[in-house]
């Protein structure tokens, strides 16, 4: 098995600098700093390494996209860790707080940045004490701060804690919360490498895109494509929630199939069978337990009809109802919603409600139709993906799962004539 | 009247030096919940207090601190418990809990005891879904609940 990530992640007190150190840490970023900063960001170019944090964009060819020559220039590390399922980020940044510093430091060398924060969600509050130790250490010796290992090179990292919006992980919304703002989304373009933070070219990655930028520098670029597909170079780390016997963090080569994904999970529960799967977090379609084979891979997965997204892995055996879990769903984006434009402020209050009737033996047979039609009425008229991600487990269920619909929809009419 | 205690002085200081001194609006989302810390809770006048430490309207720091589900204009328990209720946490039970918990405390969802020790808040997915079910009490979180768990967690709280 192929360990990047997470090769030293069960060490005993690895969050240390020494425990750290003592296992290769910033070794890469020393030799790093006798490459040029070019050489670095072709590096990771052509390693094929993707952005990790849901919307599978080439890394290199983003921070190539930095305006050129304007300074000053920031990095920003996405730690807003919030769609339902997903939880790696939060192992690394617990038990790995200096593999995402190194890995910010070779970004912020990379792209001739001098100041990088952290965005990590106000609920991990206890992270944000880990890291700024973390930073602590990291700053003593040396690794941050002013001429860095004598290199001439200069990086401050600071942190910045959320307060509790989805809607932040959204790298505009994230921004704008980051210059002291309410998290709604900013018109794009201009996208943030030319217009970020504070109006300068800004790099916005995630927690583990970050993370993989050091064993991407460390192996070379070669080694790390190698591993995984034609499109879908390297590892991934997928959360791995729901219905399973271990559900985990696990790291696996992009192009395991999905059903090997569920095996290192322990399988199924004893005497279940798996329905349904959500395999990147609640913004993707379902898929129903025919594709879970489907290799786990951006592409592969795209083929069967929904996304990697950010490597949630959601299983529902067949105790599960469909309409239920999108109910919660359906309530979830009803909730982060931040009302700046019309389709997704109404129609996820809309789509909770009747998908609330159906669950509750209130609906009515052409609620079926009517949420297909809200639906078709956000698709692609939100002003932020967030109105596409609200639809799509509702739109997916309908079509893969109709049966839980209809069931309800039969008890529904059963009760009515009863009355 | 609304002041900052020392301490919060000093975090505030920390928080001040992250950020361009043209641009000293971004620590807006620390000293709001620098006051929280202080208080319990952001009061209209520590809002006012924010605003002129940033040279921000009162409105604008109420519009902010509104948009974030942290922050608490009100009097909250010494203990906030969030119980996750997203699907990961749903797909193993997460309703019963909350309703022992809720059962177990004397209150209804969304309230706090008389004795002001919990409030009692549904929260959206908390990040921790592998080792669901999952609360967060003030700043720690609990994981792989079961209602004995629950027990054992909040009688230990005093
Ligand atoms: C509604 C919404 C929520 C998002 N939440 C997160 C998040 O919690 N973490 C994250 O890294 N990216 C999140 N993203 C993706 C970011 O906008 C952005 O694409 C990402 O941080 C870029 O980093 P990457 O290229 O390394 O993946 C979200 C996007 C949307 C539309
Ligand atoms: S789609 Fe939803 S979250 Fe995005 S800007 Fe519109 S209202 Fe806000």
């Amino acid at each position: 098995m192929t360990q990047l990530l997470f090769k030293h992640i069960n060490v005993e007190g690895l969050a240390n600098i020494d425990v750290y150190e003592k296992h290769g840490g910033y070794e890469t970023l020393k030799k790093a700093l006798e490459q040029k900063p070019e050489e670095i960001l072709e590096t990771v170019k052509a390693s094929g390494l993707r952005g990790r944090g849901g919307a599978g964009f080439p890394t290199g060819l983003k921070w190539s996209f930095l305006a050129k020559d304007v300074f000053p220039r920031y990095l920003v590390c996405n730690a807003d860790e919030s769609e339902p399922g997903t939880c790696k980020d939060r192992e690394l940044l617990l038990k790995n707080p200096h593999l995402l510093i190194e890995g910010m430091i070779l970004c912020a060398y990379a792209c001739r940045v001098e100041i990088g924060y952290n965005y990590i969600r106000g609920e991990f509050y206890d992270l944000c004490e880990i890291f700024e130790k973390a930073l602590e250490e990291a700053y003593e010796r040396g690794y941050l701060g002013k001429n860095i290992l004598r290199s001439e090179f200069n990086l401050d990292i600071h942190t910045h804690l959320g307060a509790g919006a989805y809607i932040c992980g959204e790298e505009s919304a994230l921004l704008n919360s980051l210059e002291g703002m309410r998290g709604e989304p900013r018109l794009k373009p201009p996208f943030p490498a030319v217009e970020g933070l504070y109006g300068k070219p800004t790099v916005v990655n995630n927690v583990e895109t970050l993370c993989a930028v050091v064993p991407v520098v460390e192996g070379g670029a070669e080694a790390y494509a190698a591993l995984g597909t034609e499109k879908s170079k390297g590892t991934k780390l997928v959360s791995v929630s729901g219905h399973v016997r271990n559900p985990g963090n696990f790291e696996v080569v992009l192009g395991t199939p999905t059903s090997e994904i569920i095996e290192m999970a322990g399988g199924m529960r004893e005497g279940r069978k798996l329905k349904a799967f959500i395999p990147g977090g609640s913004s993707v379609p379902m898929l129903p337990a025919g594709k879970v084979d489907t290799p786990y891979d951006y592409e592969s997965l795209q083929a069967a009809g929904s996304m990697l997204g950010s490597g949630a892995l959601i299983v529902m055996d067949d105790s599960a109802n469909v309409v239920k879990e999108t109910l919660r769903i359906a309530s979830f984006y009803m909730h982060e919603s931040c009302g700046k434009c019309t389709p997704c402020r109404e129609g996820t209050r809309w789509l909770h409600q009747i998908l609330g009737e159906i669950e509750s033996g209130r609906g009515k047979d052409e609620n079926i139709e009517l949420l297909q039609d809200i639906s078709d009425n956000m698709s692609f008229k939100c002003f932020c993906p967030l109105g596409d991600a609200a639809i799509a487990p509702v739109l997916s269920g309908i079509a893969n799962f109709r049966e839980d619909y209809e069931e309800l929809l039969s008890q529904a009419k059963a009760g009515a004539a009863a009355e | 009247m609304f002041a900052f205690s020392e301490t919060s002085e000093k975090e505030i200081e920390k928080q001040l030096v992250k950020y361009p001194p043209e641009r000293k609006k971004s620590a807006i989302l620390a000293l709001l919940r620098i006051a929280q810390q202080q208080n319990g809770y952001v009061s209209a006048e520590a809002m006012e207090e924010i605003g002129r430490r940033l040279d921000l309207s009162p409105a604008y720091v109420e519009s902010v601190c509104s948009f974030y589900t942290m922050y608490y204009t009100r009097p909250v328990g010494k203990y906030v418990i969030m119980f996750c209720i997203n699907v990961s946490c749903h797909l193993l039970d997460c309703d019963n809990l909350l309703e022992h918990t809720a059962k177990k405390l004397n209150i209804q969802v969304g309230e706090t005891t008389a004795d002001k020790m919990f409030t009692l808040l549904r929260e959206e997915c908390l990040a921790e879904c592998s080792r669901a079910p999952v609360m967060r009490i003030n700043n720690d979180y609990h994981v792989n609940l079961t209602p004995q768990k629950i027990d054992q967690i909040l009688d230990s709280l005093k």
